[in-house]
């Protein structure tokens, strides 16, 4: 085993015990949202996606990270965008009548841009 | 400072604004910054991704970008509320394929002569795990947009064949593992698929959002294997984070229908259904069919009314009109509040999200337990398109399927009243023995239809 495997293997146990420690008390009306938003966090693939396609050498590589991108992609802005408003409608309301909802830029473009 | 500790440090940032953002998630005030907080932290991962020394095809992994922020953004803004669930299997399933295909490609270009053993099997682990969630979220997405029917599809020797299908793919695993074959590697794949299909054919539509969330992890465990192929902290604290916080979550889920795990995913919950047979039951017992002005009146006299809201309201876009009729109800001095089951809808939490977006506060709102306790002082429990939630088998039949389930108790109320379209059974497929109380009067119909007319008549009255 070498000293890269252990160090990874170190982060994983430990992000394991943070995963199981930091959503402990949810209550129930939150299930649906926070499956979303978890949902969204692992379309950090689309990190290990650019890198795959980053360092394609043959058209096979390119093909299959090019889907990747794509996929991963899908992945993190249909999941933010989706929990974005389904928690849109937890705000408190304050009497106020609804607001012409504004458009966001979806979080992917921060790397684009 | 390095370029490379810079870009590493954006990675530290970003993996704290997921943990911080997934801690906001479990409560409902921080639940939407939290949200936003880790879509800045994955903007700074993905921006700090581009700055990677020798990074190439920048020009194609922008256009698939854009291709995938085409596709992504409107599909989310549009779907309807009602229609979320499957739409979270699909984005699933994407990731979880994403996975799979990352790590399929560091296979094909490492030069597998020299890898090591694990390095191999990190790769056949994040494609297979990838892939079965890929294949699962798909059916997933297929049973709950109601392209198949929502029942278990069970086939003969049902166990026996998807024990078999894992066992070839654990064979091939090793096979690979032997022979670091490329070929085997997709054979892997498509058996994975294959596996992800057959483990979600025979769970029924009730359950799918539970199992959605165990897809969910699935997907995190796969992006925390191509972390380990990739070298990649980022990857391994998020997909870890997501994996065991999806494994906590799904558990949560599966105790706020009474039932275990293993069970919703293996014993095929609709095979005791469909040999019990609901017609049959339904034979030679009347129910008590009323029309809307009867119920109307009965609303507006009433001292204490609780709304049962199901998945029927969802439907039916009723969640306005509900809220219509409470409201021209609360008007006359009426009692009135909303009793939230937790799975009611299609995921746990599903309806507070509809009744949130048709304006209702938050404090007419009571989760089950609380409302149970006042159940027996209502006067009309109103049940709008719901029916397993309050299906007193759950309590008394220790035969049924959805037995030990905790339900709402409507049978408490002095009168009850169920909109619903037809006597078909619910989700879960089951006879619904307090449709015949004597208690029980039935609207038959679209729950906005009749509604819209209960309202009218409540104004009336």
């Amino acid at each position: 085993m070498t000293n890269d495997l252990l160090e990874l293997f170190t982060i994983f146990v430990l992000a394991a015990f943070v995963g199981f420690e930091v959503i402990s008390k949810v209550p129930s009306i939150l299930h649906t949202p926070l499956m979303s938003g978890s949902n969204a966090i692992h379309g950090v693939i689309l990190v290990g996606s650019m890198i795959v396609l980053g360092s394609a050498h043959t058209g096979a590589e390119e093909a299959l990270g090019f889907v990747a991108v794509v996929l991963a992609t899908l992945n993190v802005v249909g999941g933010f965008v989706v929990t974005d408003r389904m928690l849109h409608m937890f705000k408190p309301r304050q009497a106020a009548p609804a607001k012409p909802e504004q458009t966001e830029n979806p979080p992917a473009d921060g790397g684009t841009g | 400072m390095s370029r490379g500790t810079a870009i590493d440090l954006c990675y530290l940032v970003a993996a704290i604004s997921f943990i911080v953002a997934l801690k906001g998630l479990s409560s409902p005030k921080r639940a939407r910054s939290g949200n936003l907080l880790a879509a800045a932290g994955m903007a700074l991962a993905i921006g700090a991704t581009f700055a990677r020394a020798g990074l190439g095809h920048i020009g194609l992994m922008v256009i698939a970008m854009v291709v995938g922020v085409a596709i992504g953004v409107p599909a989310a803004r549009l779907v309807k509320m009602t229609a979320m669930p499957q739409m979270v299997a699909a984005f699933n399933g994407v990731g979880g394929g994403a996975a799979a295909v990352v790590s399929i490609t560091e296979f094909i270009g490492a030069d597998t002569k020299v890898l090591a053993t694990y390095k191999v099997l990190e790769v056949v682990f994040g494609v297979l795990v990838g892939a079965v969630s890929f294949g699962g979220s798909a059916l997933s997405f297929v049973k709950l947009q109601e392209l198949m029917p929502t029942r278990p599809v069970t086939y003969p020797a049902q166990q026996v064949i998807n024990g078999l299908v894992g066992l070839a793919a654990l064979g091939i695993v090793v096979a690979i593992l032997v022979t670091s074959s490329t070929a085997l590697v997709w054979v892997l794949l498509a058996l994975a698929l294959v596996l992800g299909v057959i483990f979600v054919l025979p769970i029924g539509g009730a359950d799918v959002p539970v199992l959605i969330s165990l897809l969910n992890s699935f997907t995190g465990i796969a992006v925390a294997a191509s972390g380990f192929t990739l070298n990649s902290n980022l990857l391994v604290v998020a997909g870890t984070l997501v994996g065991a916080s999806g494994i906590l979550l799904t558990r949560m889920m599966s105790a706020a229908m009474g039932r275990s795990l293993p069970n919703i995913l293996f014993s095929a919950f609709g095979s005791v259904v469909t040999a019990s047979g609901s017609t049959e039951a339904a034979g030679g017992r009347s129910v008590r069919a009323g029309t809307p002005d009867d119920v109307g009146t009965l609303l507006a006299y009433s001292r204490k009314v609780v709304i049962i809201p199901g998945y029927g309201l969802a439907v039916a876009q009723a969640q306005h009109t509900a809220k219509e009729l409470a409201d021209a109800l609360m008007a006359k001095g009426v009692e009135v509040f909303y009793a939230i089951h937790p799975v009611a809808g299609r995921m746990p939490g599903h309806m507070n999200v509809l009744l949130a977006e048709a304006n209702v506060p938050y404090e007419e709102l009571k989760e089950m337990d609380e409302a149970n306790l006042e159940m027996s002082t209502a006067d009309v429990a109103l049940v709008v398109g719901a029916n397993d939630t309050v299906n007193p088998a759950a309590r008394n039949a220790p035969g049924s399927p959805i037995y030990g389930m905790p339900i709402i108790n409507a049978d408490q109320a002095e009168n009850i009243v169920f909109l619903k379209r037809s006597m078909r059974p619910g989700f879960a497929g089951i006879d619904n023995d307090l449709l015949y109380d004597p208690k029980t009067t039935m609207l038959f119909g679209d729950a906005k239809d009749t509604l819209q007319k209960l309202v009218a008549a409540v104004n009336k009255a």
